[in-house]
């Protein structure tokens, strides 16, 4: 087994002492840093386990734990004692940049820069102990023996470090959503039995230790016995297979059509959210995803859905009906759509990286636009528009976030029709074939501009709607509303959950968008956190989370074919566009 | 007959659409212009300053374009995240700048505590910049083109939100230096003195840089590697060594940028002030060609300028209120039109015909 771990590893240099204060260091930079930015200080302020344990201290440990565990896989085949004090001296010597910056905290006034800084950071760092000696050994001890649990990973039998590994994220992760599971059980099972559990919204020890025990059993049952019950549905006839599928969609819908209702309005508010970008997410990958065409200005077509919406639907100055939602949205979308093709059209013949940059200064215009005093008398300018009306069907007006969700789910099931009929269309495989060379594509006989307009166009339609809902959900329409960052947002959850992949949009759109609206604590950081998770996916796993089968194959291949080129780069950034690199004069 | 058929044949009607577009934008500049300067509101004097403080604005935009323009050189790629580093030496060193104005030192030995400022937000920004191409840029050099871009944008955001983070989102403000801060008057013209100062001294870092590329044996490398990597390596030249030389050459002209920056607008020191004229810069550079040192300090300047007496000339002269509001409009208008119609610059050779 040693053998084979070193023949996976041949290109990795032998794991030696400089190495391990390496990767020691680099732990302890990683874990100063997240103090710095002052993530430790907020994330603390939410527990995990009630009195026990916050995420603070879940944030410090992990740099060593992680870095101990890749260490130690780097150091398969030594015997298990050295395995167990390389992690520890990682523990150990991550703390040395964080012991560095509690003397300085204490001694300095370098808050005045560094504003988190702060005592408050100190006394975590230092466990609440009124004497830093004290705590500073405390931190040795908890972070030398994270790097222990770290490397001692690596010495578990496979099965029960899996086990081990999904018993901890599950229980973590249902600690991070208890404030969820609180207002559903609450309204269902009554104050006492939640009260039972959890503490003020937290989970009591015995929970975590429960959730645990739980996820761990039922994964090591799954790995005992998880090939019998395969086989066992397999054997299943055809048609039993097919039933049980329905059955299953059947219970998925109806689940869908009774969510805002179980869940309240609170968290309705975040389904509709997710919803709507799912909805942009699902358009902006006709272009980017299927078509390749990054397109950083889809705010544009989001902002033209809402202001259309606002301007036929408000009873204030601005406007110019009112007329029903109903028969706005197909004016939005179209509005959408020939905004999507204007802008379209000067930008066909432009390569993917000057595309992207000429479609982030449409983005924008439109911003400065509509905050410009020149369009004030039509769209409000800095104020915004006010009083839209609500859709109404009969007498029933949608108002609250609970009926928005039914509106939103229509939307998107329509243009997720859209998009897998797409997907397999004609059309769809146009796109992809102008998305992997545009050359080729022209000389098999695609016409490059219709398929680009028809892209570009459709993807701004799903936006228009958006824009549309989102307008009329809120009932007033803000210009602060549409800069860059949903732009960014949007493309986050592409690239993120995958690239042309629609399971992987919506996995994306909940991860990015639904729990950062959960977890107070990471909305600070959220723009921080997608920019390390767009970094990291393109670097660890370019097809993203959740890869469409043909991407990911496309993929494997443009990387095996370029690393064996060696320093012969240039032909294969221009990716056989055969550019002459310009020269410095 | 036939002959004029078939020249219409090869036009296709998006040609015919951007051709109109051209004729449009055209038109609209000169009605604009014309009616602002024969309704005789503004004097020649005021062009004249406001060309002059578009070309110290104009100057730092040169400065920042000089780092897209010599990656891009070299490595064909839009480092995104280049707004970022400029912000990052902004953005420390205005905490050591006010701080140099409290001990007094900034208004004791003005021009040596400006020096020690650049050096540190160039130090700053120098760091920044190689650690983004170690970490996030290096190990994506053969990937598709849209790849490393994307790793930029994220950088660009994760870089922001750090420095968030670091120093909070607040906004700070450089000190008023003193000695910067008279004006002095040429014929009519009133020159306010750290405009001069902002200018010649973005001159003096983009002549050094220029006699870098050109005189030394780095900038020799530099030129061969942008020229083809391969032959480069061949001739026993360190490419690695070559791009980190690059990337910590663009974040030095950018973090001293920031400095002289903060002496022209002392206002509006924040996490995200790197992002427009970041994009400003981009738009800088290419209108001056990509990839052309002297483009884009020429692309810096002329969109500096246009920049500032644009909204007055054109807007204004077409009836749009609130002119200067669209300040930042017109820069990018500028980008898109640009990368329509000239997509090569001012100065930049022509790119492989149907791609650039």
């Amino acid at each position: 087994m040693a053998h084979m771990a070193m023949m996976n590893k041949t290109d990795e240099a032998k794991f030696d002492g400089r190495a391990l204060v390496k990767y020691g260091l680099l732990a302890g930079v990683v874990a100063t840093y997240v103090a710095v930015i002052g993530m430790i200080a907020t994330f603390s302020q939410r527990q995990v386990v009630a009195g026990l344990l916050t995420l603070g201290q879940v944030l410090l440990v992990a740099p060593p734990l992680g870095m101990a565990y890749f260490s130690a896989r780097k150091m398969a085949g030594e015997s298990g004692g050295k395995i167990l004090a390389a992690g520890a001296s990682i523990g150990l010597l991550t703390t040395l940049p964080l012991i560095g910056l509690i003397i300085l905290a204490n001694n300095t006034n370098i808050r005045i820069m560094f504003v988190n800084i702060s005592p408050q950071l100190v006394n975590i760092l230092t466990f609440g102990q009124d004497s830093v000696f004290v705590g500073v050994l405390l931190l040795l001890v908890v972070l030398a023996l994270a790097g222990v649990a770290g490397a001692g990973l690596t010495l578990l039998p496979a099965r029960w470090r899996q086990a081990l590994v999904i018993g901890v994220a599950s229980t973590l992760g249902i600690a991070l959503m208890s404030e969820l599971f609180v207002v559903i059980l609450r309204e269902r099972l009554g104050n006492n039995f939640v009260r039972l559990f959890f503490q003020s919204g937290v989970m009591r020890w015995y929970t975590a230790v429960g959730i645990f025990l739980i996820a761990f059993g039922l994964t090591l049952f799954w790995q005992w016995r998880g090939t019998q019950v395969r086989g066992r549905w397999q054997q299943f006839a055809a048609p039993r297979q097919k039933q049980v599928r329905w059955s299953g969609a059947g219970i998925g819908g109806i689940i869908l059509l009774i969510l805002p209702w179980v869940l309240g309005t609170f968290l309705s508010e975040v389904l509709d959210n997710v919803g709507l970008y799912i909805l942009m997410g699902l358009g902006l990958n006709i272009a980017v995803g299927l078509a390749g065409l990054l397109d950083l200005g889809y705010v544009t077509n989001f902002a033209v859905g809402a202001y259309v919406t606002a301007v036929l639907t408000t009873t204030s100055q601005y406007g110019l009906g009112p007329i029903p939602f109903w028969l706005v949205i197909p004016i939005a979308l179209l509005a959408a759509m020939f905004t999507g093709f204007m802008f379209a059209l000067p930008v066909l013949r432009m390569r993917g990286d000057y595309l992207a940059i000429a479609t982030l200064g449409f983005g924008e215009i439109i911003r400065v636009l509509v905050l410009s005093d020149w369009l004030a008398g039509r769209i409000g300018g800095p104020q915004g528009i006010l009083a839209l009306q609500n859709p109404s069907i009969g007498n029933f007006s949608f108002s609250r976030p609970e009926h928005f969700y039914y509106i939103i789910l229509a939307a998107c099931i329509a243009m997720l029709f859209v998009s897998v009929r797409l997907n397999n269309s004609r059309t769809g495989r146009q796109w992809m074939a102008l998305r992997e060379d545009e050359d080729v594509a022209a000389a098999m006989g695609i016409d490059t501009v219709l398929t680009k307009l028809l892209a570009f166009t459709l993807s701004a339609a799903a936006g228009g709607v958006a824009g549309a809902i989102f307008a009329a959900k809120l009932g007033t329409v803000f210009p602060q509303s549409f800069n860059l960052f949903v732009s960014i947002n949007v493309l986050s959850i592409i690239i993120i959950g995958g690239m042309g992949s629609i399971p992987g949009i919506v996995l994306g759109a909940f991860l990015l968008i639904g729990a950062p609206e959960l977890l107070r604590e990471f909305q600070e950081y959220r723009l921080l956190i997608y920019g390390a998770l767009l970094i990291v996916v393109m670097l660890r796993r370019p097809e993203g989370l959740w890869p469409s089968a043909t991407r990911r194959r496309e993929l494997q291949d443009a990387m095996d074919a370029t690393s064996h080129l060696g320093v012969a780069h240039s032909e294969v950034i221009s990716h056989g566009q055969s550019a002459n690199p310009p020269k410095m004069d | 007959m036939e002959d004029l058929r078939r020249r219409l044949d090869g036009v296709s009607w998006v040609d015919l659409f951007l051709w109109g577009l051209r004729i449009v934008i055209i038109l609209l500049i000169v009605v604009g212009a014309f009616n602002t300067l024969t309704s005789g509101k503004y004097t020649i004097t005021t062009w004249i300053s406001l060309s002059i403080s578009g070309l110290a604005q104009g100057s730092i935009y040169a400065l920042i374009a000089l780092g897209y323009t010599l990656v891009y050189g070299i490595l064909l790629m839009i480092n995104f995240a280049h707004g970022e580093v400029f912000m990052a030496g902004a953005f420390t060193t205005v905490f050591i700048a006010n701080y140099f104005n409290r001990i007094g030192f900034l208004n004791t030995y003005p021009l040596l505590a400006i020096l020690i400022l650049m050096v540190i937000a160039a130090l700053v920004s120098m760091s920044v910049a190689v650690l983004l191409e170690r970490i996030a840029y290096r190990p994506l050099r053969g990937a598709p083109r849209l790849v490393p871009l994307i790793t930029a944008i994220g950088a660009s955001f994760f870089l922001q939100y750090s420095f968030r983070g670091f120093y909070g989102s607040g906004f700070q403000t450089y000190p008023t230096v003193t000695a910067l801060s008279g004006t002095f008057t040429v014929g009519k013209v009133t020159i306010p003195v750290v405009q001069v100062v902002v200018f010649f001294a973005a001159i003096a870092l983009m002549s050094g840089l220029y006699w870098l590329v050109e005189r030394t044996k780095m900038g020799k490398s530099m030129r061969a590697v942008s020229e083809d990597k391969e032959v480069a390596a061949l001739m026993g030249i360190d490419i690695n060594r070559v791009i980190v030389f690059t990337f910590a050459i663009g974040g030095m002209l950018a973090g001293a940028a920031g400095v002289i920056n903060g002496l022209y607008r002392p206002q509006g020191v924040y996490f995200f002030m790197g992002f427009i004229p970041g994009i400003k810069a981009f738009t800088a550079a290419v209108l001056g060609g990509i990839g052309s040192v002297p483009g884009a300090m020429l692309g810096g300047l002329f969109l500096g300028v246009i920049e500032s007496i644009g909204p007055n000339l054109v807007l204004e002269g077409l009836g749009i209120d609130g002119a200067n509001q669209l300040k930042d409009a017109i820069a990018f208008t500028m980008l898109v039109l640009v990368l329509i119609f000239r997509p090569q610059g001012i100065l930049g050779e022509r790119l492989s015909e149907k791609k650039a």
